[in-house]
C-alpha cells in the first residue's frame, strides 16, 4: 500500500513537468500582451516595447521557460505582471472561499443526494422514484446562473434571509460565514445532488437486483441494513468516484457561481488572468489544478479499499 | 468625584459616538484595481486610485480652466517661466512635508510617459526646486497649452508623490504607495482585482474653495472607502437594492428599469460630456490607404443606428461629429454632417465607384468580452456594406485585438483593416493629447497615418496666444482630420451611476471622486 501511494506521488513528477511545458508554450503561442493591458489604450507603441522589455517578455521563449522553472523548484510561483504582487500570495487569498464553498457544497450534496438516490431505486418506479429523477434532470438542464438568479431573487431581496453577494471568512464566525457562503453552496448543490443521486440510484438498482440481497432479505435481515449495509457499501466505488471527481472540479473554480455571488475565488481570478493574459499567474492556477486533480484522484483510489476490501493495492 | 464620573461618562459616549460614527462607502467601480501605478497605465481605474490616495499640483475646474491645487503659479512676461510655489500644510501618509523637491522628480517621472509631457519636456531649459517650496519651470519658448496639460484630469495626471518613489524608472512598477491625498490606500487589505480600501487621512488640508471638479477643496466627510469589484453588473445592482452597496460607478442602460421604481436608490448622469466612441482605420494597407476609400467609409457610417444599438435609450447617448468632443471648449462638427445626420450612402457609393475598390476585404477587428464595444462593429460593418464594402468581421477577446492592431502586418497575414474603442471625452478634448490626431507615421497611434498637415495645425494650436485663437485652429483641425479620416466619431455617451440615496453632494466630474460626499444613516 505505502508503496503503491509512494509511486502514485513520484508519477506526479512527469504529469506536472508536462502540464507546465504545454501550459508555457500554449499561453506564449495565444494572441495577447500583457504590456498593452498595463500601459492602457493610450500607449504608443515605442511606450509597450519599454514596458515589454523591462518586464521580461522580449527575451528568447527559452530563457523565459527556464527561468520560471528555476523558480517553481525554489517554490517561487512568481509575480504577477499587472498587479505586481507575488502569485503564491494571490493565489492563497483566493483559495480559502474556494474551497470553503466546495466543501459546503460536497457536504450537502451528499446528505441529500444519497438518501434520495437510495430511495428512488428502493422504490423503484414509485412516485419517490419518479420524483427524484424529475429533480435531477432539472437540476442537470438549468443553467446554474439561472438557479442563481432566482436564490437571489427569492431569498435575498423577497425574504431577505441571506446577502446578495461576498465572502465572509470562517475565522470570523460560524454564522456570518454560512449567511454568505450558503446561497452559492445551494446553487451548486443542486447540480451536484442531480449527479449524484442519479449515480447513487442507478448502482443501488443494479446491486439491489443481486443474488446476496435477495439471500439477506430471506434470511430476515432489516430492510434498512439490507439497504445501507449490503447494497450503499457494494454500489459505493462508482458514487465515490462521482462525488472525488465533482469535488476537483469545484476547487478548480465555478466562475460562473463566483460570478453571480461575488466570491472572490480561484475560478474567476484563472478567468481574470487568462482575459489579462498574466501568464505567471496562468501558469501556477494550471499548475495546481493538475496537482489538485492528481491529489484528489489519489484519495478516490485509496478509498476504495475501505468501501470494497476486495480491492488492494 | 461627581464631576470626574460625569467627564468620564462624557468622554466615554463621545468616544462611543465617534465609534459608533465610522462610515464605510463601498462602491462599485466600472472596473476591478489592479495596477497601482498612475504613471504606467492610462486605464481609468488607476487613474481613479492615484486620485484617492495623490494630489496634484494644479486641477481642471468645471470649465476645463486650471485652477491652484497644490500650488499656485505665475507666468513671466515673456510667458517662458512658470513658477509653481506650494501651499502650506501639504504632507505625505508618512507625515513627511511634501517638497518641491517631491514635485520635480514627480513631474520628470510622470513626462516620460505622458505625450503632453514629452512636448513640454522637449521645450524645458531646466525644471528645478527653488527651494522647499518653490519649483521653477522654465520653457525654451512660450507653450500656452501649459497649464492645460499640467492640470488635465485625464488620462495621466501629474500626480505627486514623494521623490524617493518618483525615482523609481517609468517603465518599472512603484512599490510604495505614499501619496499626499485626502485617503491613505490600505495596503493590507488590497486584493488585486477584488477590493482596495482607504482610509481618510486626517492629516490632509482641503483648500478653502469649494470643490469644483477636479479644483477647489477636497473635504472627506467619510471614514473609509471600499471599492469591490463585482464582474456581474446584474449582482451589482441587486446589491445596490438591497443595500449592500452604496454606489455603482457605471449602469448597463438595460437594467435602469429594476432601479426606477426603487425609492432608496438614484440613477443620474454625473456628468453630460461622458465617453466617445470611434472607429480607428488602418493607413498602412489596402483599402484604407486610399483616401477616397476613407472618405467612403466615414460617408456610409451614421451614428444614430450604431448608439441606439450600443445605449439604446436617447437620454444617454448624444449624435456628436466633433473629433474634441461636444461639450468641450474646442470641439467643433465642422464637415460632419452626413455622420451626426445620416444620408451619406449614396456620397460613399459614388466615391468607392471614383476610387476603384476592387472589393478588399476590409478586415474589422471585434471584441465580444466587452460590453461597451461589442454591438458597434455590427452595425458599423452593415453600414460599409450596405455602401458596397465587403467586410470581414472577426470576432476576438479584447486582449487579441491589442496585440493584432499593434501589428503592421497586412490584413491577409493577421493585420488589420479598421477597429473600434471608446475614449473619455476630456482625454480627447485637446489636439495634443487626442491621440488620433497623431500625424508621425510610425511614430503614431495604430493606424500610423502620416500627415504632416496635422502636425502643421498642432503646432499653430500650440502657437495660438487665447482661446479665441486656439478654437480657430481647432476648427481647421476638425475640417482636417473629417477629410483625412484619422478617425470616424460615432457619437457620446454617458453611462448613468446609481447611488443609494443615503450618498449625497458627490461631486459631478468625469472622474469620480469621493470628497466631498457624504453619507447619512
Amino acid at each position: 500500500m505505502l508503496g503503491y501511494i509512494l509511486r502514485r506521488i513520484l508519477a506526479v513528477i512527469p504529469v506536472m513537468l508536462l502540464v507546465a511545458v504545454f501550459v508555457f508554450l500554449l499561453l506564449r503561442l495565444t494572441p495577447g500582451d500583457p504590456a498593452a493591458i498595463i500601459a492602457g489604450d493610450m500607449a504608443t507603441p515605442a511606450q509597450l516595447e519599454r514596458i515589454r522589455e523591462a518586464m521580461g517578455l522580449n527575451q528568447p521563449l527559452h530563457v523565459q521557460f527556464f527561468t520560471w522553472v528555476g523558480q517553481l523548484l525554489r517554490g517561487d510561483l512568481g509575480t504577477s505582471l499587472i498587479s505586481s504582487t507575488p502569485v503564491a500570495g494571490m493565489i492563497a487569498d483566493r483559495m480559502g472561499p474556494t474551497l470553503a464553498i466546495a466543501l459546503l457544497t460536497i457536504l450537502m450534496s451528499v446528505a441529500l443526494a444519497i438518501p434520495m438516490g437510495v430511495i428512488a431505486a428502493w422504490k423503484h418506479r414509485s412516485g419517490a422514484d419518479y420524483a427524484v429523477m424529475t429533480f435531477s434532470v432539472l437540476g442537470f438542464s438549468v443553467p446554474v446562473f439561472v438557479i442563481g438568479y432566482v436564490f437571489i431573487l427569492l431569498f435575498s431581496l423577497k425574504l431577505g434571509w441571506f446577502p446578495v453577494q461576498g465572502y465572509t471568512p470562517i475565522s470570523e464566525g460560524l454564522v456570518a460565514f454560512l449567511k454568505n457562503a450558503f446561497l452559492p453552496a445551494l446553487t451548486l448543490t443542486t447540480i451536484y445532488v442531480a449527479l449524484i443521486a442519479r449515480m447513487t440510484r442507478a448502482n443501488m438498482l443494479e446491486v439491489l437486483g443481486e443474488d446476496y440481497i435477495r439471500t439477506a432479505r430471506a434470511k430476515g435481515a432489516p430492510e434498512h441494513r439490507v439497504l445501507f449495509r449490503h447494497a450503499l457499501r457494494n454500489a459505493a466505488v462508482p458514487i465515490l468516484t462521482v462525488i472525488g471527481t465533482g469535488f476537483a472540479l469545484l476547487i478548480g473554480g465555478v466562475v460562473v457561481t463566483e460570478t453571480v455571488f461575488n466570491i472572490p475565488g480561484i475560478g474567476r481570478l484563472t478567468v481574470d488572468a487568462i482575459l489579462a493574459r498574466d501568464y505567471p499567474v496562468i501558469q501556477a492556477m494550471i499548475l495546481l489544478t493538475s496537482f489538485l486533480y492528481v491529489l484528489v484522484n489519489l484519495i478516490i483510489d485509496l478509498s476504495y479499499t475501505f468501501f470494497d476490501p476486495r480491492i488492494r493495492y | 468625584m461627581l464631576k470626574k464620573l460625569t467627564a468620564t461618562l462624557l468622554a466615554s459616549s463621545i468616544l462611543a459616538g465617534s465609534a459608533w460614527a465610522e462610515t464605510t462607502v463601498t462602491a462599485v467601480m466600472h472596473s476591478g484595481l489592479r495596477v497601482l501605478d498612475p504613471v504606467m497605465t492610462t486605464a481609468h481605474i488607476t487613474r481613479d486610485h492615484a486620485y484617492m490616495i495623490y494630489d496634484v499640483l494644479i486641477a481642471q475646474d468645471s470649465e476645463f480652466q486650471p485652477q491652484p491645487q497644490m500650488a499656485d503659479w505665475e507666468i513671466s512676461e515673456d510667458q517662458k517661466t512658470y513658477v509653481f510655489t506650494l501651499r502650506d500644510g501639504l504632507k505625505f501618509h508618512d507625515g513627511e512635508p511634501v517638497t518641491a523637491a517631491d514635485a520635480v522628480a514627480s513631474l520628470k517621472r510622470w513626462a516620460e510617459n505622458d505625450a503632453g509631457g514629452q512636448v513640454i519636456m522637449d521645450r524645458t531649459e531646466s525644471l528645478e526646486a527653488t527651494d522647499d517650496k518653490t519649483i521653477t519651470w522654465v520653457l525654451s519658448e512660450p507653450f500656452v497649452p501649459m497649464l492645460d496639460v499640467l492640470s488635465k484630469q485625464s488620462a495621466l495626471p501629474p500626480f505627486i508623490m514623494p521623490a524617493r518613489v518618483a525615482e523609481t524608472p517609468a517603465d518599472e512598477p512603484i512599490t510604495d504607495y505614499t501619496g499626499s491625498g485626502p485617503f491613505r490606500f490600505v495596503e493590507e487589505e488590497f486584493q488585486p482585482g477584488v477590493s482596495v480600501t482607504y482610509e481618510k487621512n486626517p492629516d490632509y488640508v482641503p483648500r478653502d474653495e469649494p470643490a469644483d471638479w477636479m479644483a477647489g477643496g477636497k473635504v472627506v466627510n467619510v471614514d473609509k472607502v471600499k471599492w469591490v469589484n463585482m464582474a456581474d453588473i446584474q449582482t451589482a445592482v441587486n446589491a445596490l437594492m438591497s443595500g449592500e452597496i452604496d454606489y455603482i460607478e457605471q449602469m448597463q442602460v438595460d437594467l435602469l428599469p429594476l432601479l426606477e421604481g426603487d425609492p432608496n436608490v438614484v440613477v443620474e448622469v454625473r456628468e453630460p460630456t461622458g465617453m466617445q466612441t470611434m472607429t480607428r482605420l488602418n493607413f498602412l494597407h489596402p483599402p484604407f490607404d486610399d483616401p477616397k476609400i476613407r472618405q467612403a467609409a466615414l460617408a456610409a457610417i451614421s451614428q444614430e443606428p450604431v448608439l441606439a444599438a450600443m445605449i439604446g435609450n436617447p437620454e444617454y447617448y448624444q449624435i456628436c461629429g466633433a473629433v474634441l468632443g461636444c461639450g468641450t471648449p474646442l470641439g467643433s462638427e465642422t464637415d460632419a454632417d452626413t455622420l451626426t445626420g445620416g444620408g451619406g450612402m449614396e456620397k460613399a457609393k459614388a466615391l468607392l465607384e471614383e476610387a476603384g475598390y476592387d472589393g478588399t476585404p476590409v478586415v474589422l477587428m471585434a471584441p465580444t468580452d466587452l460590453v461597451a464595444l461589442a454591438t458597434q462593429p455590427v452595425v458599423v460593418s452593415q453600414m460599409l456594406r450596405d455602401a458596397g464594402f465587403t467586410v470581414d468581421m472577426q470576432p476576438m477577446d479584447w486582449q487579441t485585438l491589442v496585440t493584432r492592431r499593434a501589428g503592421q502586418a497586412a490584413p491577409a497575414d493577421g493585420g488589420w483593416n479598421m477597429f473600434i474603442t471608446n475614449w473619455m471625452v476630456p482625454e480627447i478634448s485637446n489636439p495634443i493629447s487626442n491621440p488620433m490626431l497623431n500625424g508621425r507615421g510610425n511614430d503614431a497611434w495604430f493606424g500610423w497615418p502620416t500627415d504632416e498637415k496635422i502636425e502643421q495645425l498642432k503646432a499653430e494650436y500650440i502657437a495660438a496666444e487665447d482661446l479665441d485663437a486656439q478654437k480657430q485652429v481647432s476648427d481647421k483641425i476638425q475640417a482636417h482630420a473629417i477629410e483625412n479620416v484619422l478617425l470616424v466619431p460615432l457619437g457620446q455617451y454617458s453611462l448613468p451611476q446609481a447611488r443609494r440615496s443615503t450618498i449625497t453632494d458627490m461631486i459631478n466630474s468625469p472622474v469620480p471622486v469621493f470628497w466631498n460626499l457624504k453619507k447619512t444613516e
